[in-house]
């Protein structure tokens, strides 16, 4: 069975708070459900299945199924991180083209800038986690977890910093046009390279901004998405794939996108050269760098040289990402940059990304998402679409 | 950078299975599993064997000593900077660690460097490396 074109993304909304101390997670689900809803022309009575991961507050789907009273025959809450929510839209797709429901909302929110998260904090999951007892007390954090990625490409590949600073900068020059962006000045090299080091060998400008926010997708059965008003955006092919330390042999500078992208560009039919736009999860810079690589859009080890002087800036370089500005400038609502990825991804395939930096007669996307730690344990998921 | 002053090390997060590698730790001893139906050795150390998923595993002292995989020294946010660490043991597998006794600004992947326990703030000794030749 394959889900190529068995349903289509017809609903999308980012929600646009950055910052929202008076809002609860739950809200912040519902009100992006709500956005996608409309974006779609569809009832809230449409939805017959739901999906969310470890945002959602509670006991998950269960609080927010009754939260927002839906009536859901089918009900989804896989969690590889933030490559979730990549996850639920093709795990949706399945389940359309089994019949197990025709129309599937997917939901994240959080609201880590407003609980004061930061990505120097050593995350702790209880001892039942069976790493914690040789891991926390080392204190690894996001920063430093992706920092020793990023070392050992440098060892292994003879990366720069400089290269590094290229994706910041691609980010930066979309990021202007996004009125909802929390960084919207454009950067140089210069200020990446100038910014503080956080964590060896990344600076303040490699990481991405800690956010509050949500998203939501709506992904439906054909016959549905042409009675809706909204252009077409198709499923084509997806992959999923988490990625260990591999019993302690370890390979930190390859992604499970090794294997999640090459499951999606074979059951898509497509090739990395045939993609015009690519959404790719950028918690930090090397995470893009990585991606791109794993993904085949280069040479394992020639991502420094792929991203530099501005290949991935929209109408310029060969190869458009990000173009909302990405977690490095947009937003990264819940520590999760997944659902975000997907949403741009299909204003792309509509042509309604801003018109600045929206990729001409884009018919091919792709949206890739990596989520937990490329440094340790990592979802990794790949998604390609496109334009109906 | 100078050498760091010691940050206050969290106590480990200790569950039945983990337990005996700590109470190892406690006699200075750092535990690695061997599988003996693949002869492989694993870290972190399991019941079950990660590669072959035999249950003919043994935690054996590993020798102590080899080299940095891969470091990040963490700088901001933190009241102590430290240094993150794989260390690639001469049994083979790596291990995240610390790096400590140091000048951060010094390492490099590749470096030699030998085991030393430090002890969390409740005391456990937490298996860390510090460079060989200091």
């Amino acid at each position: 069975m394959t889900i190529k074109r068995k349903a289509c993304i017809v609903g999308a909304y980012e929600h646009p708070t950055r910052k929202a101390p008076e809002k609860s997670v739950a809200q912040l689900h519902a009100e992006s459900a709500r956005g996608a809803l409309l974006d779609a022309g569809l009832s809230k009575s449409d939805i017959d299945g739901y999906f969310c991961a470890g945002d959602a507050p509670g006991l998950g789907p269960l609080a927010m199924v009754d939260y927002m009273n839906l009536k859901v025959r089918h009900v989804d809450s896989t969690d590889t991180g933030g490559s979730s929510y990549l996850i639920h839209v093709a795990h949706a797709a399945e389940a359309i083209a089994l019949g197990k429901c025709h129309v599937a909302l997917i939901t994240l929110a959080g609201r880590p800038r407003s609980e004061g998260s930061s990505g120097t904090q050593p995350r702790n999951y209880g001892a039942a986690a069976p790493d914690a007892g040789f891991e926390y007390p080392h204190g690894m954090t996001t920063a430093n977890g992706y920092g020793m990625v990023a070392m050992r490409h440098m060892h292994e590949y003879g990366t720069s910093s400089e290269q590094l600073a290229w994706i910041k900068v691609a980010a930066s020059h979309h990021a202007q046009y996004n009125d909802n962006a929390m960084l919207r000045d454009v950067v140089t090299v210069e200020d990446v390279l100038a910014s503080p080091v956080i964590a060896d060998p990344l600076h303040r400008l490699d990481c991405c901004v800690v956010s509050d926010g949500g998203g939501a997708v709506i992904v439906a059965r054909p016959e549905i998405a042409k009675t809706l008003k909204r252009p077409l955006v198709n499923i084509l092919g997806a992959g999923e794939s988490p990625k260990g330390q591999n019993g302690g042999k370890l390979d930190l500078t390859t992604s499970g996108a090794v294997w999640s992208g090459p499951a999606a560009f074979a059951e898509a039919g497509v090739k990395p050269a045939d993609i015009q736009y690519a959404s790719i999860y950028d918690s930090f810079t090397i995470t893009v760098l990585v991606q791109l690589e794993d993904l085949g859009f280069c040479k394992k080890g020639k991502g420094g040289k792929f991203v530099a002087d501005g290949n991935l800036i929209s109408g310029s370089g060969k190869l458009p990402f990000n173009t909302d500005g990405g977690g490095l400038c947009n937003n990264h609502p819940a520590n999760r940059g997944g659902m975000t990825k997907v949403i741009e991804a299909v204003r792309q395939l509509r042509g309604e990304a801003h018109p600045k930096v929206q990729v001409p007669d884009c018919r091919l996307a792709l949206a890739q998402g990596t989520g937990g730690q490329l440094g340790s344990r990592h979802g990794s998921a790949t998604l390609i679409m496109e334009r109906g | 950078m100078t050498t760091p002053a010691q940050r206050q090390i969290p106590a480990p997060l200790i569950n039945p299975e983990s337990a005996r590698f700590f109470d190892a730790a406690r006699k200075g001893t750092l535990l690695v599993g061997k599988c003996h139906e693949c002869g492989e050795y694993h870290f972190y150390p399991r019941v079950l064997c990660p590669q072959c998923f035999s249950e003919r595993t043994e935690w054996v002292p590993a020798k102590g000593t080899g080299v940095i995989y891969s470091y990040s020294t963490l700088r901001r946010g933190v009241p102590v900077p430290y240094t993150i660490a794989y260390v690639t043991l001469d049994e083979g597998v790596s291990m995240m660690t610390n790096i400590v006794d140091c000048d951060p600004d010094t390492l490099k992947i590749g470096a030699p460097v030998r085991l030393v326990f430090k002890p969390a703030e409740d005391g456990t000794p937490v298996p860390m490396f510090t460079p060989a030749e200091s």
